[in-house]
């Protein structure tokens, strides 16, 4: 069998796309991506700029828009709430990790 | 081929409406969707729900389904009738042996309509491939030293007659060290094949440490727990820690209390590309479980000479 070698890229936020590129990349078009950012779901890095550039978070949020709005039928703002619940239990969840942390493993002393 | 019963898999009657379909596929949906859902299986439940949705919404494909027939189980190997696909204008080649290496999802991707129609014949338009997105396990080292992992998809692919089957794929990803738990990575061009001039599909790589017996990572910090005995804890003393790059001494400060954390700086995992995150000893004073009539003799002792009240601000309240 064939093996391909390829180096992974990690998607941090050094890393930025315009938004032609985070069309193309997560399948949404750019008029639902210019209502995604209306409703602050999808924050460009710097709003101020000429074109707006978007960090590499950007894309798995609109990757999971694409895959939310396919399988569920939703309109932008029923994606944008649904987005940002997401979003809220993900931070959430991560405090709750991080308290987690603090517990001592149990019996093992 | 391996017969899936899509009814069965929605939970509805094969002579259900569209609209009594287009409910259980919601219902099942809101449970297994792998973006909402924290069932263990979602992933595989929603890929067949899914999958299960797309054929039985639309009535051709629909029709083309039943025409497979009921009598099977799922999981049960068949094919397709003879001609089976030449009634709904779809050509699958002469061979009913090309349909052994097929899914039953690949047979319906030609149809016109639906998400599967990427491997649609016959369009004019560039089709990109589809992006997959993967789950990979490492271990703490793993993260901290980068490594190498190897990626077996199955995929589906069209062949010059149209007939659909699964080709495996196996890529040797490179991974630089960095990674902590979550972050993503993407392979550019490793997903499907587009098609018509389309671009092929990405592939990407959702990171998932493994647990660690000693250290538990947030973010690019670990903690790990640091028993003390309680005279440890009281006069202070130097300890030996674990790091992922072997066992530093720790100098523990007289009067330390259960719980505290001391900062191990940049002796976490280490950062994309530059850096690394701290490790925090968290202390927890334990004490033996079995001691000898001297020890209780000296514990006696210093109850009687100690002052201290650690439920002093009980009576304050």
């Amino acid at each position: 069998m064939k093996i391909e070698i390829t180096d992974a890229v990690w998607l941090d936020e050094r890393q930025q796309f315009s938004l032609a590129e985070l069309a193309d990349l997560s399948g949404l078009p750019e008029p639902e991506l210019k209502q995604l950012i209306d409703y602050e779901t999808l924050l460009p890095t710097d709003p101020g700029a000429g074109e707006a550039r978007f960090g590499a978070h950007c894309l798995v949020i609109a990757r999971m828009a694409c895959r939310l709005r396919n399988d569920f039928d939703l309109d932008s703002g029923g994606l944008a709430l649904t987005l940002t619940l997401l979003e809220r239990i993900r931070a959430l969840e991560a405090q709750l990790r991080a308290l987690r942390v603090l517990i001592p493993q149990q019996g093992k002393y | 081929m391996k017969y899936k019963d899509y009814y069965q898999i929605l939970g509805v009657e094969r002579n259900a409406s569209v609209e009594q379909i287009k409910k259980a596929y919601r219902k099942l949906a809101h449970k297994y969707h792998p973006d909402v859902s924290k069932e263990a299986d979602a992933k595989e439940r929603f890929q067949e729900i899914g999958e299960a949705y797309e054929t039985l919404k639309s009535p051709e494909k629909r029709a083309a389904y039943d025409q497979l027939g009921s009598g099977y189980q799922t999981g049960q190997d068949f094919r397709p009738p003879p001609d089976w696909g030449r009634q709904f204008g779809q050509q699958f080649g002469d061979t009913q042996s090309a349909f052994d290496e097929a899914d039953l999802a690949d047979l319906f991707a030609g149809f016109a309509g639906g998400r599967g129609a990427r491997g649609a014949r016959g369009a004019k338009f560039p089709i990109p491939g589809e992006d997959y997105e993967v789950e990979a396990h490492i271990t703490l080292e793993q993260a901290a030293q980068g490594t190498e992992l190897d990626i077996n998809l199955s995929v589906p692919e069209f062949d010059e007659q149209g007939v659909p089957r699964r080709v495996p794929r196996t890529f040797k990803a490179r991974i630089a060290k960095g990674a902590s738990e979550g972050q993503r990575l993407r392979l550019s061009g490793k997903g499907g094949k587009g098609s018509n001039g389309g671009r092929d599909g990405d592939l990407y790589l959702n990171i998932r440490l493994l647990p660690h017996p000693l250290f538990r990572p947030v973010g690019h910090d670990l903690y790990a727990d640091l028993p003390l005995a309680p005279w440890e804890a009281v006069l202070g003393a130097p300890v030996e820690v674990p790091t992922l790059d072997g066992a530093v001494r720790l100098k523990v400060p007289p009067a330390t209390k259960s719980g505290q954390q001391l900062r191990l700086s940049k002796r976490g995992l280490p950062k994309l590309r530059e850096g690394a995150g701290d490790l925090y000893a968290v202390v927890q004073i334990v004490v033996p479980a079995n001691t000898t009539e001297r020890e209780r003799e000296l514990y006696k002792q210093l109850a009687d000479v100690s002052t201290f009240d650690p439920r002093s601000h009980f009576k304050r309240a």
